[in-house]
Parts: structure tokens; C-alpha cells; sequence
């Protein structure tokens, strides 16, 4: 009996001094979330991002962690399920406590956790290029707006040196992005005195895989003697089948070229280039770019990741940028409390891996430069076109009636996402 | 030169080597004299396309058109073709090939070579797609003269595809030489587009004759814009009788594309249909014959096509460069192992307890086919993986009427009948395809006759499997090479079995070539999303009336 009480006393401070160690080691770190698809159809695109984020933590706890403290990662798999999103999201706020959450790729998984991140006062990061129309309080917007992608890159090919395009195929999968994004550049090209005959929209479902009628239908709106381009927001998986019915169909970059907003240096690594030559993408960085910051990195990236073959993107970079300017938010509110640390985020500056610098904007979208590159046959953009400074990003569009008149500013008087007029009324 | 998997490049290269040969032994006899007058203007020429804008650019790349000597010509293939450099140290442009980590470097104004350097000591010259349309336009003047019938009938293509100011008199005088038939009809038409807008009303209404006979919509639209009135109201056409011969050359064209049209969907939707029959096939045998309910057989593909990349890759490291077009005849009995096998453990270890259970097959199938998701993306990552299309089914096949097929699909059509054939012959003839039909007719009857029905089953499922392992090979031709590949196939697949008929293999060869059909119909009308809508609804509603598929079994088997 008395061994009996004996061994349940120890049991109970070996529990008690194991839950006592536990607490010690939360306090001792800085929890960064990271909710990016492991499995799934976005595994594609997503696993890299994690493992960048990997390599950024890495790289900050080799330089002493943040305030003191190491930080260790929390990586949760919401296997491209949007509603598994949402309740990843909230097992990192609630359960996990992180300070911060790097994540989602598609725009309906960022919609899906929104609410909880608004609920819970959460702060996100949100790195990938999409079709703007929102600012939240609890995510900040590293990827491009459309003012910082799609917009420059229909004005690059309408351009004497893009080959002054006036004829124009808007093709996209048929969601959310392609579909708000193709309706900002068609007023913008209505706006530009483009005629609606001289405008196609086609959109395709997810994963499409024959192409053949859409190619040919294209090959026959190009004959009409006027230069003829496509700007695809077609994503995912059903842009290698594209790629490849193009080649195939002998439509060259010089005669009908194509520019992709979803298709980078990570997407490309699956297609023979050799016939895509001159097709070009839009982005606010390429792995290509020649400068000694994005030299130093893709060095450093190679090392971690023990593989000089893997390639650095553009939303790899916009989490480099947002890592970046978090943990300089972090040390200058000397805490990492959500709400001090937005307070710090607005003008926090960091350096492009491209040159020159990027800043963090009141309406929580990032002032960066746009990039126009043409694909190579190693499968690398080469430059062609870019923005003498850097692009304000624009979460509502102007060339949409009804967001042209919303702002989102969310420090004094206006404290709002999408707002005619502040909240606070001065005088 | 390196071994590079890329067929066009290579391709180019060939073509562009002998570009420049002809050139050179043209130019040595023709303009000595001139070439050595002007070397000062092809060396500024030459580095100015070095300079950083564009417009410098052109400016240099048409001065180079006009020098026009062999190494202007080889100056501008290495710029259209990313091969041109401009080395760090001295600002030098140099024409680069790759050799390993090395570059070899030639000085593209002596043609010697100019030693070697690394990729850090170069940096890349880039041609934008204006550029390199423009050098088309240039080389293609210059290869006009050539002797070589191909590269005359490729240089009359670009010269036409981008015309420039002197294009007309060019293709003028290259008619009055041309020997070849073909190359002078394309030559004609040439010059017709081009005298489409020139001032003599005769000149105008002969070109007008000429394109009439043609049935090209690039053409048409040409035609076309001859209709269209100017800003001022005045027609841009003005001469009457000529504007009523152009309106009744494109009503003639209008009739012969309506037709072409008709034939690009009927081809395209053949195509369609046999990539469908390729992925149902399996699942017409695994489903249809023996009744399992497999969700891993979009995996089944997958797999094949993973080992196609895999038996790729073998051939590029352990084959000479020109075998390595014939990895995919190698893939093909290389995938049918690797899928077959997985169907037997499949079938083994896991469906032969739940036969007669179909909601749990269905399940565990749904989990196994998760599964081998996963189990490929940890081994191969998540990311698409490059199959290459061999040299042999690159291209397109050009019908007329701006219609062309591409050869990949013409070999799947065949390849897809192929499989079938020698499918429908192994059931047929096979002892073991007899003692198939037997097991599935009446397991009980079979038994009893001393046929092994466990080994049968297991064996049926392996060549159902095994069979969409190679459709994985066709599949990986054409489509995404990725863990997801079967994803997007197995729904299709499932369709085209039950609305064909289950256990019915004409059944599913009627159902895939139907629907791919009428899918391409609905597609040009009704748009891709929407037809696919259409194309669902139409086999629902067709199940409602047939619940048992085109092509019902009777007798016996159907009841079972």
C-alpha cells in the first residue's frame, strides 16, 4: 500500500514537473504557424512554401531567434480541403497559440479562414499573387494585387516593344481569381478603347485536360489579321496540357504570345520549355534576376534544402518579404502581441531579392516592382520589362465601378477595409 | 554539343547549321569585297545588340539584315535562339554553346573561337518576342536565295508570317527564280496578300482571284477587312467590281470552312473519345467484368504514367541520345508489370474480402488510391514531372482550313485501337480469358469445373490494372505527369463504363468515341464548362431510360 502511494506520488511530480518543463519551453519560443497543403492537388505549389518557411526560421534562429527566443515552426497539413483550412487555422490560434501564420495559396482557402482569423485576432501572411478586392485587419497581403500583375503586364503587351497586342483571349479556370481578375482587365481593356469583339473570355474547369478545341478556337480569333495575345489565368494542374497543346499546335510565342499569371519558375519545372520560348509570365520576382541579395539567397536556399536543382519563386520570395518585416515588427514592438505588431508593420521596409525595396502600405498590401519575363528553354524567365520603382498595391480595383470608390486604410481617421469615407471624422 | 532532350532545339540547330553552311559557301563567292569593306559597321552592329533597350536593339538587328553576310546571319541565330553572350569582362558579344559547367565562347565577328568561361563571366543577351519575330523576318529574306528546297520553303513561311517594306519585291523576284511548284503557289499567295493593297485596281482584282482559291482563315479575314469602311465612310476597297469579287470569295471560303470546322470537331472529338477509351478500358474489365467497384484505377494510370518517367529517365542516363526517342515503346510492357502487380496486391490483400460488398469496396478502394497518392509524392515529390515527347510524336499535321491535329493524338487514337484489339482478342481466344468469362458467367458452375476462381480474380484484376498502366504511358503524352493524374480521370472513366454498359467491352468503346463526340460538339457552342454539364445531364437522363448502358447484357450475367 505504502509503495502503492509511493509510486502514484511520483507519478504525480514526474506529471507535474513534465507539465511545469512544458510551460517553460512555450514561453522560451515564438510560435510561427505554417498552413500550407502538403497533400492534395495544391501540394504542387504549397509544399515549397513550407519548406521556405522552414529555411526562414532557420535562418532567424541562426542569427539568435527573435527577442531573446528561438522560434520554432508549427506545421499543420490542411491537404487542399478549404474547409480544412479553417479548422487548421483555428488549432494553430487556439490550441497551438502561434504569434503568426504563414499560409494558404488559393483564394478560397484564404476566404475560408478569414473569418476565423478575424475572429480569433489572428495574423496571417498571405503570399501569392491574386485578384485583389479585400483587405482584412488580421492578414497582410504579400503576393501581387492586379494592379501589380495584371495590369502591367496587359499594358507591357499593348505596348510598341510587347508588340502592340490589340486583340486579346482572356482564358482561365473557372473560380474566383480568374473570374474577378479577367472582369478588372476587361473593363480596364474596354477603358483603353479595346472593342468587345476584339475581347474572348473563356474559362475551363479545374484540372481540364483536352485543349484541343480551345487552342484551335484561339489559333482561328487570331487570324483576324490583328495582333493577337492570351492572357491565361488558368491554374494549376490543366496549364501543362495547355503548355503542351500550344507547342504542339505550332503557335509560337512571336505570333500568338501567352501570359500566365499563375505559371512560374516551380510550374514550368515540369514541361519541356523548348517549345514555350517567348511566352511570358508576370511576377515581382524571377529567380533569373541578377543581383547579389537574390544571388546570396538561392545559395543559402540550396544548402538548406540540400538540392541545387530546387528553384526559388515568386511567392517564395513574398514570404521572404513578409518573414522579414515581421520579425523587424516584432523586435520594434518588443513583443509579439497581434495587435502591437500590426502597429509596427505599417512602413516596415525590406529589401526585394530583385533590388530596391519593398514597403508594407496602410492598406496591408506591399509596395513592390513588376517584372515581365519571357520563358527560357532551361525553364527560367528572362526579363523583358519592368517598372522603373515599385507598384503601390491596390486592393480595390480602380477600373471596377463599384471598388473604385472603396479605400482600405487601416490606421487613423479611416480604420477600415473597405470604406468610402473614415470612420473617424477629423474636425 | 550537349545532349539535350529538347527535339525542337536540336531540330533548330540542324536547320540553322545548314542555313549557315549554305550561307557561307553563298556569301564567300558573292560579296567578299563588300564584307570586308563594312566590317566596322557589322562590329558596331554586332555590339549594339548588346545595348539595353530594345529599340537599340532592332536598330541593330536590322543593319545586321542588311550587311546580310554569314556572320550577321550567325549573329542573329544565336540571338533568336539564346545562344548570344555578352561577357562581363570587356563587353564583348560572343557567341556561347554550352559544354557541361563551361561555356565555348566564338567571336561572332571573326567566326574564331574566343576561349571559354563560365556562366558567371556571361551574361545572356535577350530577345523579346518582337525581336525574335523580326530576325524571322530578316533570315528568312536572306535564306530566299537559298539552294536547299526545305530551307526556301521554310524561309517563304517567315517571310510571309512578317513581312517587312522590301518583303514584296524580295518574294517577287524569288517567284521569277523558283523552280520548285509547291514553293512557287506559296510564294504566289505570298505576294497576293501583299498586292491585296496596292493602288492598281488589276493588280488588286488578280490577287483577289488568286486567294479565292484558298481555304486559309488568315486569308479570309484579309478579305475581309477589304469589305470594312474607312473612318471617313468611303469603302477601303474602292473599286466596286473588285469589292463584289472579294464579297464572293469570301462567301466561297465561308462555305469550304464551315465544312473543315465540321471535320476539326468530329477529329478532335475522335481524339477526345480515345483518350477516354484508354482510361475506361481497364476499369471496363476490373468494373465492368468482374463488378469491383475500384476507385485506385485513375491510380492505375497514374502509375503507368510514373513508370513511363521513370524508364525515361533509365534511357537518358543509360542509352545513346538517339534511342532515347524509343523509351515509350520500353515504357509500355514496363508499366503494364509495375500496375498489373499493385492490382494483385490490391486484389489480394484487400478487395478479395469485400467481394459482394460494394459500398465497402468502394471505400477501401477510395482509401487505397489515397494511399498511393501520398506513397508517390514522398517518393517523387509533389511537383509535375517532365516526360518528354519523343522526336517521333512532336508536331501537328496541318489538314487545311487552319485545321490540324497534333501527331501525339493521332498515335494515341491508334495506339488506344491497338489495345483494345488485342484486349478484346485475349478474352476471346485466350484459355485464360475463357476461363474469365467463365468465372464471371457463374463463379459457382466454374468452381465446380476446376477452374481456380480466387487465382482467376486475381489475375482479371491485374490485367484490368495492368491495362491502365499503359493507358498511364499514352496518358502521360498529353497530359500532367503528377500524383493527382488519376484524379482527373477516374469520373470520366466511370461514365463512359456505365454508359456504355457494364461488362460490355463494344459497350465501352461506343460510349468513349460517343461522348468525346459529342462532348467536342457541345464544346465550340456551349463552352467547355458547360458542355461537360450538358454531356452529364444527357447520361443521366439516358441512365433513367437504359439503366444498364448501351450495350446491356442479357441472360443470366445480367441478373447475377
Amino acid at each position: 500500500m505504502k509503495s502503492a502511494i509511493k509510486t502514484v506520488a511520483a507519478v504525480g511530480a514526474l506529471a507535474g514537473s513534465l507539465a511545469f518543463s512544458g510551460m517553460a519551453h512555450a514561453a522560451d519560443t515564438i510560435k510561427v504557424g505554417v498552413l500550407h497543403s502538403l497533400s492534395g492537388t495544391m501540394a504542387i505549389s504549397e509544399t515549397a512554401l513550407k519548406d521556405v518557411m522552414l529555411f526562414l526560421i532557420d535562418e532567424q534562429n541562426k542569427k539568435g531567434g527573435l527577442l531573446g527566443k528561438k522560434i520554432e515552426p508549427v506545421v499543420v497539413d490542411p491537404a487542399s480541403d478549404w474547409p480544412l483550412f479553417a479548422e487548421k487555422a483555428r488549432e494553430l490560434i487556439e490550441k497551438e497559440k502561434v504569434d503568426v501564420v504563414f499560409g494558404n495559396w488559393t483564394s478560397v482557402s484564404r476566404k475560408s479562414v478569414l473569418p476565423v482569423f478575424e475572429e480569433l485576432n489572428g495574423m496571417l501572411f498571405y503570399p501569392v499573387q491574386y485578384e485583389g478586392e479585400e483587405s482584412s485587419r488580421n492578414i497582410f497581403y504579400t503576393g501581387a494585387a492586379p494592379n501589380q500583375q495584371a495590369i502591367p503586364a496587359v499594358e507591357y503587351l499593348m505596348s510598341e516593344e510587347g508588340g502592340s497586342v490589340e486583340r486579346w483571349v482572356l482564358a482561365g479556370t473557372d473560380y474566383v481569381y480568374p473570374r474577378t481578375t479577367n472582369k478588372i482587365l476587361e473593363s480596364f481593356l474596354k477603358a483603353k478603347g479595346v472593342p468587345a469583339e476584339d475581347i474572348m473570355i473563356n474559362y475551363t474547369p479545374f484540372g481540364h485536360s483536352d485543349w484541343q478545341t480551345i487552342v484551335s478556337d484561339i489559333k482561328g480569333f487570331a487570324s483576324a489579321g490583328k495582333k493577337t495575345a492570351v492572357v491565361s489565368t488558368v491554374n494549376g494542374d490543366a496549364n501543362v496540357p495547355f503548355y503542351k497543346e500550344l507547342g504542339n499546335q505550332g503557335i509560337k510565342a512571336e505570333d500568338i504570345p501567352v501570359v500566365a499569371f499563375s505559371v512560374g519558375e516551380e510550374e514550368l519545372a515540369g514541361i519541356d520549355t523548348g517549345p514555350l520560348v517567348g511566352h511570358l509570365g508576370a511576377w515581382n520576382y524571377f529567380m533569373s534576376v541578377d543581383s547579389p541579395e537574390n544571388e546570396a539567397m538561392i545559395k543559402k536556399w540550396h544548402a538548406f534544402i540540400g538540392d541545387d536543382k530546387r528553384v526559388f519563386n515568386d511567392p517564395m520570395e513574398a514570404h521572404y518579404i513578409g518573414f522579414t518585416m515581421w520579425a523587424q515588427a516584432v523586435e520594434q514592438a518588443g513583443t509579439t502581441n497581434i495587435d502591437a505588431v500590426r502597429q509596427a508593420m505599417y512602413g516596415q521596409t525590406a529589401p526585394n531579392l530583385t533590388g530596391g525595396i519593398a514597403e508594407m502600405n496602410t492598406n496591408h498590401h506591399l509596395s513592390k516592382p513588376v517584372l515581365i519575363g519571357e520563358i527560357q528553354d532551361d525553364g527560367q524567365f528572362a526579363t523583358v520589362w519592368e517598372t522603373d520603382g515599385v507598384v503601390v498595391g491596390d486592393a480595390w480595383s480602380d477600373f471596377l465601378p463599384e471598388s473604385a470608390k472603396l479605400t482600405a486604410d487601416w490606421t487613423y481617421p479611416w480604420v477600415c477595409g473597405n470604406c468610402e469615407k473614415p470612420k473617424h471624422l477629423t474636425n | 554539343m550537349s545532349v539535350t532532350n529538347n527535339a525542337d532545339a536540336s531540330r533548330m540547330r540542324t536547320v540553322f547549321f545548314s542555313i549557315l553552311f549554305v550561307l557561307l559557301s553563298l556569301l564567300a563567292f558573292s560579296f567578299p569585297a563588300h564584307a570586308q569593306q563594312n566590317d566596322a559597321a557589322l562590329n558596331a552592329a554586332l555590339s549594339d545588340l548588346n545595348a539595353r533597350s530594345f529599340k537599340a536593339k532592332t536598330a541593330a538587328v536590322q543593319a545586321l539584315g542588311v550587311y546580310g553576310d554569314a556572320r550577321a546571319v550567325a549573329a542573329l541565330e544565336a540571338l533568336s535562339e539564346g545562344r548570344l553572350y555578352g561577357r562581363k569582362s570587356d563587353k564583348s558579344v560572343v557567341i556561347a554553346e554550352r559544354d557541361g559547367k563551361i561555356y565555348r565562347l566564338t567571336d561572332p565577328a571573326t567566326g574564331v573561337s574566343a576561349g571559354e568561361a563560365t556562366s558567371r563571366e556571361l551574361k545572356k543577351i535577350i530577345a523579346n518576342n518582337k525581336l525574335r519575330g523580326l530576325i524571322r523576318g530578316v533570315l528568312g529574306q536572306l535564306a530566299l536565295s537559298s539552294s536547299d528546297s526545305e530551307l526556301r520553303r521554310a524561309a517563304v513561311e517567315n517571310v510571309i508570317s512578317s513581312p517587312t517594306g522590301g518583303s514584296l519585291a524580295l518574294l517577287k523576284s524569288a517567284r521569277d527564280r523558283e523552280t520548285e511548284d509547291d514553293i512557287r503557289a506559296r510564294l504566289e499567295t505570298g505576294i497576293a496578300t501583299l498586292e491585296l493593297g496596292s493602288d492598281d485596281p488589276a493588280l488588286r482584282r488578280a490577287a483577289v482571284d488568286r486567294l479565292a482559291d484558298g481555304n486559309d482563315p488568315e486569308i479570309k479575314s484579309l478579305l475581309e477587312r477589304r469589305l470594312l469602311k474607312n473612318a471617313d465612310g468611303s469603302f477601303v476597297e474602292s473599286d466596286a467590281q473588285v469589292r463584289a469579287e472579294v464579297q464572293e470569295a469570301v462567301s466561297r471560303i465561308n462555305d469550304r470552312l464551315a465544312l473543315f470546322g465540321l471535320a476539326e470537331d468530329l477529329i478532335f472529338g475522335i481524339s477526345l473519345g480515345s483518350v477516354l477509351l484508354l482510361a475506361a478500358i481497364g476499369l471496363a474489365v476490373t468494373f465492368g467484368v468482374m463488378g469491383v467497384i475500384n476507385m485506385a484505377h485513375g491510380e492505375m494510370i497514374m502509375l503507368g504514367a510514373y513508370t513511363t518517367f521513370v524508364v525515361q529517365e533509365v534511357f537518358r542516363v543509360t542509352m545513346p541520345a538517339e534511342a532515347f526517342g524509343f523509351y515509350l515503346l520500353a515504357a509500355i510492357p514496363a508499366a503494364f508489370l509495375v500496375a498489373a502487380t499493385f492490382g494483385i496486391l490490391i486484389e489480394r490483400g484487400c478487395i478479395r474480402f469485400l467481394y459482394g460488398r460494394p459500398l465497402e469496396t468502394l471505400l477501401a478502394t477510395w482509401g487505397v488510391s489515397l494511399i498511393l497518392q501520398q506513397m508517390v509524392r514522398s517518393l517523387f515529390g509533389a511537383n509535375n514531372r517532365e516526360v518528354a515527347n519523343p522526336d517521333w510524336i512532336s508536331g501537328a499535321i496541318s489538314i487545311g482550313g487552319g485545321v490540324s491535329v497534333t501527331v501525339s493524338r493521332v498515335y494515341i487514337v491508334i495506339f488506344c485501337l491497338v489495345v483494345v484489339a488485342a484486349l478484346a482478342a485475349f478474352i476471346r481466344y485466350s484459355r485464360f480469358g475463357l476461363q474469365m468469362r467463365a468465372v464471371t458467367q457463374n463463379r459457382g458452375m466454374a468452381s465446380a469445373m476446376g477452374i481456380r476462381t480466387g487465382q482467376v480474380d486475381a489475375l482479371t484484376f491485374a490485367l484490368g490494372s495492368g491495362i491502365a498502366g499503359v493507358a498511364g504511358v499514352a496518358l502521360s503524352q498529353i497530359s500532367n505527369v503528377s500524383p493527382n493524374l488519376g484524379q482527373n480521370f477516374i469520373v470520366d472513366s466511370f461514365m463512359v463504363v456505365v454508359f456504355g454498359g457494364v461488362g460490355s467491352l463494344w459497350g465501352t468503346i461506343v460510349g468513349a468515341f460517343g461522348l468525346g463526340i459529342v462532348n467536342k460538339f457541345l464544346e465550340p457552342v456551349s463552352g467547355a464548362i458547360l458542355g461537360k454539364v450538358v454531356v452529364l445531364v444527357i447520361i443521366i437522363l439516358f441512365i433513367q431510360k437504359r439503366p444498364r448502358g448501351l450495350f446491356a447484357l442479357k441472360g443470366r450475367a445480367a441478373e447475377g
